[in-house]
């Protein structure tokens, strides 16, 4: 089972990242620096949350654009699973491997607190553990989560089943349209969420209810029926 | 050329130097100081860096112990936690920048203590800030609440560390001189700690990090001095934080060191460049040479006395074993950050500097640094406070209604407004954040260790009576480490206090440093680092005296500690310490009564001990699982937050005697435990054995807090109280009746 971290500069959970993936497969995830234009053969690679270039010109932008992204599209391409959590679903957005963007959350300040997360669509390879419409928790920590996309994309996301995580009622920290926390790419092998399952997946965090995105996207839990 | 330029009374005057400093200044080299050795020496002199006012006093303080392995003196003190490991923690005011510029200010207040501790080797783990705010009717005040919070959280945020612990407070003595006070802890192998203390002669001394700018210059200089209404031109003695680059700094600092490269290195925090060569060389009884055409500087035609005065941030300076150059320079490279020699080390005692091939400074380096002057102040003994007795004080018709108004006031209400600003999770290891007695976090990779982290210190007990409020500061840190089962370990203290130079807050200073001595020797609870900031006042009136101590506690296993929301139904609930009865200086008498008046209550530092490792034995003993200590607002204020954060009610008996008294009284060394029913003849008898005033106090349970005879409150409406307060008070919709 071979995981893989994107690395970059500003970048600061990716340490939570690395022991989160390491707890689950109980094999330390490779890493890539984000200069690199290649990657080795994976089975998941993730895109860790933090300020990526200290989140300068809009966050994401500049990491989006740096070498390693390439190879992660092209990754993607061929059907690899790529997650990218809160800077990650930034970057992700920013590359154009997920439609939309993230703007400032409409308090105009940083939040991080527990939500509770309605998985809308539990037949992604993702969200294969979690039954649909199950209410999970999951803490938040970002300033820019407000996620927004126009009338057209947000309606081909909703008809393909390609919202997968939605704030649920009340808790939606940061103006997300529709209570969008989380999204998949047509082929639904990319997944980008601005909640931070990797801080929920022992019982020391307080609950595991973060394990299972991870756990389905290595194929280590079997995908209910549909 | 700065060289040209000469050297007037008003210019010696504007570099905060007195005339008798100047003159010894000029002694030491026998001839006028050139205007960038001016500068240094008013770097270096003045109070924020010197301490002159405060040394003599500062070494009365306990800095030793079994476990600490570097005491005052360092960059952040450094205790072992066991297992090769140590924890490095200091805390650090950015009172006056945050006034002037309150994000700026308080974000860079967090970047230095966050390097503090890295420079020593240790990864940031745990951070705090302690800040005091103007009343809420002042009209600066919110815009100081938004900016500083969110300059707190923009830096800690994006730097990575989680903030699991701080205090905040509202008082008109802080209208013109708000308090930011930041405190970080690191985690580092006890075999792999970085110093200052420069080693051999004609080695590379390397700068390492951003370029330096014009933003800072005298920073620490104008925080010697009191606030008139000349404020706004300061603000460009304002440092600008970049937390990206302190983050690559970070990880690139941490590669560095595990090279062998490092001999010492020393961050560049107030007076920069200036400060961080003159310790590096006084602490190695080297002298140091710079040649300022090598620093990386990121405006044009910048003159030495600019550059050795900057306060740009995110910069570290190091002495290299040049056989590393060439590793050390990569790791930099790789990061995007400069590195650059600047200089050697010497053998001569003297800090010289050249600038297009000429000498703009030849200073004796150890006058500057470990030499300074130091002055014992006159000061006179403060008159503490009569007592007053809560007889003398009218019992309110409805005690429900003064809880609801207590947990909905200023200085008790829910400071989630502030805390969810700030990153409490990040790094995956915290296991209580903020809202509870003491932050906790586990120590990375360790199997069942633990640290706790609390800042405390009640402003208006030190006003008065700074004796009794600078011990009570100590226990009361101690006693909130305690109550989530940790081993207090250490503390670091962060002394706020009005100008030195008048004798009646001299005295004022004296006696809370006296006090926090004493409560430290008695609790085993050693100072391993601090800092001072004096001179905090505007138009002459002082703050109140802020002594904040940041304390540090180990829990050996994480399996066994209490939390203020662990209670569940049917724990039967004990008071530990006996019943409440002083009211003087208490939030009760402020709030209800409108009284500023009375004694602090008094500290019995044996009481504490006794029953702080009574307590402790329970939740390490998996007995107590729920905890809290009683503080501001007294019993009835601990309960509550104990029901709201347990989302369930409990009925009380608070006994006999004074209704007042018994519920808001803020007597010292008391905690309230829940347990299960089965342990309750347990405690009883252990409790008897040891000779400690314990009383059950009832059962928890319903949706109700139920206090006999006294009051009956849904939890619900308690929390609406609890949680409205600061919300409503950022979004504008409190307007209390103009103080001034």
């Amino acid at each position: 089972m071979n995981t893989t971290v994107v690395l970059l500069p500003g970048l600061n959970r990716d340490r939570d990242m690395i022991a989160a993936l390491k707890t689950i497969t109980g094999k330390l995830p490779q890493t890539v620096w984000q200069t690199e234009t290649s990657l080795p053969p994976s089975d998941l690679i993730v895109i860790p949350g933090g300020f990526s270039f200290g989140d300068y010109l809009r966050a994401g932008a500049i990491a989006a654009r740096s070498p390693i992204m390439r190879a992660v599209a092209e990754a993607a391409e061929k059907g690899v699973p790529v997650l990218g959590v809160c800077n990650g679903f930034q970057i992700l957005c920013e590359a154009g491997l997920l439609p939309g963007a993230l703007m400032r959350n409409t308090t105009l300040r940083f939040v991080c607190r527990e939500v509770k997360l309605e998985v809308t669509n539990a037949k992604t390879r993702f969200t294969g553990g979690y039954s649909a419409g199950q209410i999970i928790r999951c803490p938040v920590a970002h300033h820019d989560g407000n996620y927004f996309a126009d009338a057209h994309t947000l309606a081909a996301l909703q008809d393909n089943g390609r919202i997968v995580f939605r704030y649920a009622e009340g808790t939606n920290p940061n103006g997300a349209i529709n209570d969008i926390a989380g999204i998949v790419n047509a082929d639904g092998n990319v997944l980008g969420m601005m909640p931070h399952p990797e801080n929920l997946i022992e019982p020391e965090h307080g609950g595991i209810d973060g394990r299972a995105i991870f756990e389905g996207a290595l194929g280590l839990t079997q995908q209910e029926a549909a | 050329m700065d060289t040209d330029i000469s050297i007037t009374p008003e210019l010696v005057a504007a570099h905060g130097l007195k005339p008798d400093e100047y003159e010894r200044a000029r002694g030491l080299i026998g001839r006028d100081p050139t205007i960038t050795e001016l500068g240094i020496f008013s770097a270096m002199w003045n109070e924020h860096c010197s301490y002159k006012s405060s040394k003599k006093w500062l070494r009365t303080l306990p800095t030793k112990g079994e476990r600490v392995i570097q005491g005052p003196g360092e960059n952040a003190g450094v205790v072992d936690i066991g297992d090769g490991l140590c924890v490095v923690f200091k805390m650090e005011s950015h009172n006056h920048p945050s006034f002037i510029e309150p994000y700026q200010g308080a974000a860079t207040g967090v970047g230095g203590i966050l390097r503090d501790v890295f420079t020593m080797g240790a990864r940031p783990i745990a951070a705090m800030n302690a800040l005091r705010f103007g009343e809420p009717n002042h009209p600066k005040t919110r815009h100081l609440v938004a900016g500083v919070v969110a300059g707190v959280g923009g830096y800690g945020n994006s730097f990575g560390v989680p903030t699991v612990g701080g205090e905040v407070n509202f008082h008109a003595r802080y209208n013109g001189n708000c308090l930011v006070n930041a405190f970080a802890a690191g985690l580092a192998k006890t075999d792999a700690i970085f110093y200052s203390k420069a080693e051999g002669i004609g080695l590379p001394v390397v700068y390492l990090g951003a370029k330096t700018g014009r933003d800072g210059v005298g920073g620490a200089t104008m925080a010697s001095a009191e606030f008139d209404e000349t404020i706004e031109e300061k603000r460009p003695t304002v440092q600008v934080g970049d937390p990206f680059t302190e983050k690559c700094l970070l990880e690139a600092c941490l590669e560095l060191m595990q090279t062998g490269a490092v001999i010492a290195i020393q961050d560049m925090g107030a007076a920069g460049l200036t400060c961080s060569a003159v310790e590096m060389g006084a602490k190695g009884d080297l002298g140091i040479e710079l040649d300022l055409n090598a620093v990386p500087v990121r405006e044009t035609s910048m003159s030495p006395y600019e550059m050795m005065l900057s306060e740009s941030q995110e910069r570290m300076l190091m002495v290299l074993r040049p056989e590393k150059r060439e590793v050390a320079e990569a790791i930099f490279r790789k990061w995007d950050l400069d590195f650059a020699i600047v200089g050697k080390t010497t053998d001569d005692k003297r800090f010289r500097i050249m600038f297009d091939g000429k000498e703009v400074a030849d200073l004796p380096i150890k006058e500057l640094g470990d030499e300074a002057p130091e002055y014992d102040r006159p000061w006179v003994e403060p008159k503490p406070r009569a007592e007053i007795s809560a007889g003398d004080i009218a019992e309110p018709a409805d005690y429900g209604a003064v809880l609801l108004k207590l947990l909905g006031s200023s200085d008790l209400c829910s400071r989630r407004w502030v805390y969810e600003q700030y990153d409490t999770l990040i790094q995956g290891n915290t296991l209580q954040r903020p809202g509870g007695d003491a932050g906790v976090v586990r120590v990375d990779e360790h199997p069942t260790k633990a640290l706790a982290f609390s800042s405390d210190v009640t402003p208006r007990y030190c006003e008065a009576d700074p004796y009794r409020g600078g011990a009570q500061a100590v226990a009361e840190c101690w006693r909130n480490l305690t109550a989530v089962g940790a081993t207090p370990l250490a503390a670091t203290d962060n002394l706020n206090f009005g100008n030195p130079e008048k004798p009646e807050l001299m005295g004022v200073f004296v006696k809370a440093v006296e006090g926090i001595g004493a409560a430290c020797e008695a609790l085993a609870f050693p100072i391993v680092s601090g800092n001072v900031s004096l001179y905090n006042e505007t138009f002459g009136q002082a703050i109140l005296p802020t002594p904040t101590i940041g304390g540090v506690g180990l829990i050996e296993d994480r399996t066994k500690t209490a939390a203020i929301g662990a209670m569940e139904d049917d724990d039967v609930l004990f008071l530990i310490g006996g019943d409440g009865s002083h009211l003087g200086a208490s939030i009760y008498l402020r709030e209800i009564e409108g009284r500023e008046e009375g004694a602090p209550p008094p500290v019995d530092f044996d009481a504490e001990r006794r029953h702080g490792d009574f307590v402790r034995k329970l939740i390490i003993g998996g007995i107590a699982k729920a905890c809290h200590d009683i503080s501001d607002g007294g019993l009835a204020i601990a309960l509550a937050e104990m029901c709201m954060q347990s989302s369930r009610g409990m009925r009380i008996d608070a006994g006999q005697g004074f209704g007042h008294a018994l519920l808001f009284g803020e007597d010292q060394a008391r905690y309230v435990i829940a347990v299960k029913p089965k342990e309750v003849e347990r405690i009883a008898k252990e409790a008897e054995i040891a000779g400690l005033p314990v009383r059950r106090l009832g059962v928890a349970g319903g949706t109700r807090l139920k206090i006999e005879d006294r009051l009956e409150l849904d939890v619900g409406e308690m929390t609406v109280a609890h949680e409205s307060w600061f919300p409503d008070f950022m979004s504008g919709e409190i307007f209390e009746p103009a103080a001034a």
